[in-house]
């Protein structure tokens, strides 16, 4: 609900409009009163003060001072479209975009257009215009305005059927074209003023001078109204929220009816008066459950309606209407109700009450404004048979009922003999509140008479017969049939409330598991599946999921899945990202697609479109569903919205540690290349003079150790690229290890190595070039740590479930809570002084070469003797199964 | 010895060259230098080398392409040059008949002592001695009789067939495909894990600490060796 208050939306609106293009409105009492003269004379004006105008449509109906005006202007070509025979020309929205002037020039807005257009509307066209950045000019008599509708109707008694919601009027800058109606009536006497021939008998009336004369009035105040929203606008875009009429709200509460659409826009018109926000609310009772396919579209079209007016709607389900309306009264704060009298008649008030008065009788303070269903719309005794029927249930429901009764009747009579007749009578309530609680009011009401028959006959005498010898039995019937009414009552009520409360829960606990599956998605595509998945589920549709691709909209998940869309369904999935609205069956926009497509949207911007569609071809959307589709949409977006800014937050996340690894790279690269640079280059420049072979040794070892260093840089550099081509193939432990202490002699010198591998120790799937250099790195580090002299033990167990291969070392090991840590790149320049050569990538790369084999490896401490234990755990998918001796033969 | 051996030594980097040279010389070798692949060739033709020091890095054509064709050129010794890492490089140079390769950055003893190896290797060849000693153990090519401090060992017939491939070339590098070629007739995926355990045997009969084996060595990832006593620096590397 819009709040009194200084509002984010007005905002966004505000915002919405920069680059968007801007309409004038160029506004008449009645037709000939020179709109369209007015503006192609402003069209001309602006096209000689230098502005690219172009003519999209014009009617000139042979007036030949309008044609004259048209002359010289730039016309675009209408487009034919064929309907029926006839060829029509309609306004080439495609040829205008495509031309993209600075303004152009539409006739007639409220001009309904040739079917097979792209929008049912011309408005709808210019709404494209406008998105497209293009202004507009266009023209509008004041009969078609939406929420005017029934007025000018009323008192005209012509009613047009082509209308503009005032939402577009709001959004333009308004002028009214006016001549006195005096003078209006002489051009029309002179044949100035167009009329289509078939309406001329009609439009007589029209044209009377009282007519012309309200007409004027209400176009003069609808434009001062017009300035009045665009001030409020204004007002509340700049939080200027004193002067605007606080506190009122406006409820209007709307039945399948057709006479609802007139609730709807007196409801608008007294918001637009009131400047009050408004909710058109829909009560769902039991009732709704019989509606007919035509009760049900009158409602989605009286919502919709109200949606264009710009109410918030809501269907709200309730026990009945007056406690639903109750309650959403208090819930919405509402100071005001607008409902309908209805065409009931006084049989039916008299049985069930008038809801208007039940209304006003618990309601309280707000005021309750009761305005009458209006001209004779199709009323309740002209609804379909079909409908009556469903009321009273299906005649199997019926047929149960009896058979309750008679099963109750049987067995009675097999105990006739041990009870009494004041039993036998309770006994028969058992049916009626079975009928009653399993299949509704009426049908308990059946089972009560069936039953009180039941009992006359056979057991209250003269028995067989329905008649009564007894009067006191009389009574016992009649409290029967009483006890088995009133049973039946509460029955049904109960049933409601049960069916009402598993109803609601049903679509609480659907929307709660789908936010809850939406949650438990890890990636976007798992994501994507579960919305089309969940809302396919939850609104018995096929759904289909749209992302905006390089090429048009890409079809990204389905449920049930599918491979392709159709070409209709593309552009209205494309049209729907593009304007942000919905398009596609069931919509205002390209109806002719199968699917109906709603845009995903979130604070920024529409994210994709999620299609709709049934099997079998209906309507993919009930309006009874529309909220929950509604509120589902707003939580997949969100859960959308919410992984992709994760993903963003992770790719800083991860931005920041490379860069703290790349600075950490750097002075470590400084360091440990210019060391042994630097002792390289001197001993040589030393041994030029004198050639000592200590210095050659020196330059050797440095050499080495710069060659280590180079090859461990490289090697970080495929892990961190993430990328390791693997190579795996069958290993034996033994020649690992081998090659690795073969290959680190000279690191080792001091320290004595032991090999403590069991000797049918299995065969590893690895890649053995990876699996080298984290031996010799770990073998490395060993005697770079080591205490000089102590042992290196190798050592490799089975477990039951993986190999351990671990290294270990006789040292100061590794400081406590730092087990982990010492596998982070560059950790020893972090953390300690201990000044001894290496570069910290050397456990890094251990690492990372072992996670890429699908090893793990960790560090401990060892206590007696005190050391470090490198330990790396090779897990059983790993290890090869022995070959049987006959394999080798 | 009496005839110098000369060595084609096929660098671009004309530093390497010149201490290549510099240890070639030291040692008494003949030298001729080549800087790509056409001036190689050129030089094979007329010089008829004993033995070529290829770099597989070559600025003018793939090295690999070399090695059929410096084959084919010459009865000559091949030892590739490559960087490490190139494990795939080098089991392709080796099928496609090089006699050893060399990892940079290497140090001279060991292209020393590998050249050594190659070279006596091939005047082995083609009837020299058919029996092979490796410490206490000796392997007879012509009676097939293997045996350990004087006592027959007894191999399965596979094993015998491995260690026979690795005796006919001692010190050189057979590749895994090399080696499953010869043993085993079809194809199978599993051929490397049963050579890995062949092998095992192998070392369990006649080495002294099979943990730490001296006669058969792993090459990592490329294949396995034979090692001649004597050949010190003919050893495993990564």
């Amino acid at each position: 609900m819009t709040d009194d208050r200084p509002s984010p939306e007005a905002f966004l609106r505000q915002a919405a409009r920069e680059g968007r293009g801007r309409l004038k409105i160029f506004l008449g009492a009645a037709p000939g009163v020179g709109k369209t003269w007015e503006m192609l004379s402003q069209g001309a004006r602006r096209r000689d003060s230098g502005t690219d105008v172009v003519v999209g449509v014009v009617e000139t109906h042979g007036r030949r001072d309008t044609e004259a005006m048209v002359h010289g202007a730039e016309l675009i070509a209408r487009r034919e479209v064929d309907h029926r025979g006839h060829s029509l020309g309609e306004m080439d929205i495609d040829a205008i975009l495509e031309r993209h002037p600075a303004l152009v020039l539409v006739d007639e807005l409220a001009h309904t257009n040739a079917p097979g257009s792209r929008h049912p509307k011309r408005y709808q066209d210019v709404e494209e215009l406008l998105d497209a950045g293009i202004d507009v000019y266009s023209t509008l008599n004041i009969q078609h305005v939406e929420s005017l509708n029934d007025v000018v109707a009323s008192f005209t008694r012509v009613r047009v059927r082509e209308t503009v919601p005032d939402s577009i009027l709001e959004q333009a800058e308004i002028e009214v074209v006016d001549i006195p109606p005096d003078e209006l009536i002489e051009r029309l006497r002179d044949g100035k003023v167009y009329i289509p021939q078939e309406a001329t008998r009609a439009l007589s009336h029209f044209f009377s001078k009282s007519n012309l004369t309200a007409l004027r009035e209400m176009a003069l105040r609808r434009a001062a109204q017009a300035v009045d929203a665009q001030m409020l606008e204004h007002l509340r875009a700049n939080a200027l929220a004193g002067s605007f009429a606080a506190g009122e709200r406006i409820l209007v509460a709307i039945s399948e009816h057709p006479h609802a659409a007139g609730l709807v826009r007196a409801g608008k018109r007294m918001a637009d008066a009131l400047r009050a926000p408004w909710t058109v609310v829909h009560i769902e009772t039991q009732r709704d459950q019989y509606f007919t396919e035509s009760s049900r579209s009158q409602l989605a079209e009286t919502l919709a309606l109200a949606s264009r007016l710009g109410a918030t709607t809501a269907s709200i389900p309730a026990v009945n209407v007056v406690e639903g309306l109750n309650s959403f009264v208090r819930d919405a704060r509402a100071t005001q109700i607008v409902i309908g009298k209805s065409p009931r008649s006084w049989w039916f008030e008299i049985r069930h009450g008038s809801v208007v008065d039940a209304l006003v009788r618990v309601i309280g303070d707000v005021a309750v404004h009761v305005l009458p269903s209006g001209e004779a719309a199709p009323t309740a005794t002209a609804r379909p048979r079909l409908h009556r029927r469903n009321l009273w249930g299906r005649p199997v429901d019926y047929l149960w009922s009896s058979g309750a009764v008679a099963l109750m009747t049987a067995l009675c009579l097999m105990l006739s003999q041990a009870i009494t007749l004041g039993n036998i009578a309770l006994l028969y309530l058992v049916p009626v509140m079975f009928a009653a609680a399993t299949f509704g009011l009426r049908a308990g009401l059946f089972a009560g008479l069936t039953s009180s028959l039941a009992y006359n006959f056979f057991f209250l005498p003269p028995t067989g017969t329905l008649t009564v010898s007894n009067p006191e039995n009389v009574v016992s019937i009649f409290v029967l049939l009483g006890v088995a009414i009133v049973t039946s009552q509460f029955a049904a009520r109960v049933r409601v409330q049960a069916d009402l409360a598993a109803s609601s829960a049903r679509q609480n606990a659907a929307l709660a598991s789908f936010s809850r599956q939406l949650t438990a998605s890890a990636t976007k595509e798992e994501l994507m599946q579960a919305i089309c998945a969940d809302i396919a589920r939850l609104l018995e549709v096929r759904t289909a999921l749209l992302l905006p691709g390089a090429s048009g909209p890409d079809l990204r998940a389905a449920f049930p899945p599918e491979d392709r869309l159709g070409q209709i369904e593309l552009a209205a999935a494309a049209w729907a990202i593009d304007n942000d609205q919905p398009a596609g069956r069931g919509s205002a926009t390209l109806t002719a697609s199968d699917w109906l497509f709603h845009p995903l949207r979130t604070s920024r911007g529409v994210l994709g479109v999620l299609g709709l569609a049934r099997e079998d071809a209906g309507e993919p959307v009930r309006s009874d569903q529309l909220p929950l589709l509604m509120s589902l949409l707003d939580q997949a977006a969100i859960a959308f919205d919410r992984m992709t800014l994760e993903e963003e937050n992770m790719k800083a996340q991860a931005v920041g540690e490379r860069d703290r690894l790349r600075s950490a790279l750097l002075s470590s690269v400084s360091h440990d290349l210019r060391t042994p640079l630097t002792t390289i280059v001197t001993a040589a420049q030393e041994m030029k003079h004198h050639p000592r072979p200590e210095l050659a040794e020196t330059i050797e070892t440095e050499a080495q150790r710069l060659n280590r260093f180079v090859a461990n840089l490289l090697d970080m550099a495929r892990v961190e690229a993430g990328a390791l081509p693997l190579k795996m193939e069958a290993t034996d432990l033994f020649d690992a290890v081998a090659s690795a202490v073969h290959d680190t002699r000279t690191a080792l010198q001091g320290h004595a190595v032991e090999v403590d591998i069991v000797p049918d120790i299995p065969l590893v799937r690895l890649d053995p070039v990876l699996l080298h250099h984290c031996l010799i790195n770990l073998l490395d580090n060993a005697g770079r740590y080591g205490d000089p002299g102590t042992p290196i033990i190798i050592r490799c167990q089975r477990r039951h479930d993986a190999l351990l291969l671990s290294i270990v070392d006789q040292g100061p090991g590794i400081a406590p809570g730092q087990e982990k840590r010492v596998f982070e790149t560059f950790t020893r320049l972090e953390g300690s002084d201990r000044v001894r050569h290496g570069t910290g990538l050397g456990l890094a790369i251990v690492k990372g070469f072992a996670e890429a084999m699908g090893l793990t490896v960790e560090a401990s401490n060892n206590d007696a003797p005190l050391g470090a234990c490198f330990t790396i755990r090779i897990p059983q998918a790993r290890i090869i199964a022995p070959l049987s001796p006959r394999d080798l033969a | 010895m009496k005839n110098r051996h000369k060595v084609l030594i096929i660098d671009d980097e004309p530093h390497i060259r010149r201490l290549i040279l510099a240890a070639l010389t030291r040692a008494d070798y003949a030298t001729v230098e080549a800087a790509n692949a056409r001036e190689a060739m050129d030089r094979l033709r007329v010089e008829r080398p004993d033995l070529v020091l290829l770099d597989l890095g070559l600025p003018d054509r793939d090295g690999l392409e070399l090695v059929p064709l410096i084959k084919q050129q010459a009865e000559t010794v091949l030892i590739v040059v490559s960087a490490r890492d190139a494990t795939d490089e080098k089991v392709a140079a080796l099928d496609l008949g090089a006699d050893d390769y060399l990892t940079k950055p290497f140090d001279t003893d060991e292209l020393l002592a590998r050249l050594r190896v190659a070279l006596r290797n091939r005047m082995t060849r083609g009837g020299g001695a058919p029996v092979l000693v490796l410490g206490d153990v000796t392997v007879d090519l012509m009676a097939r009789i293997v045996t350990r401090a004087g006592e027959e060992v007894h191999l399965a017939p596979k094993e015998y067939a491995v260690l026979a491939q690795l005796a006919a070339a001692p010190g050189r590098v057979i590749t895994h495909q090399q080696i499953m070629n010869h043993v085993w007739a079809y194809e199978n995926e599993r051929h490397v894990e049963y050579l890995r355990v062949l092998v095992r045997t192998l070392r369990q009969k006649l080495e002294a600490d099979p943990q730490r084996p001296q006669i058969i060595t792993n090459e990592l990832g490329i294949g396995y060796r034979l090692r001649v006593p004597g050949d010190s620096h003919a050893t495993p590397e990564g």
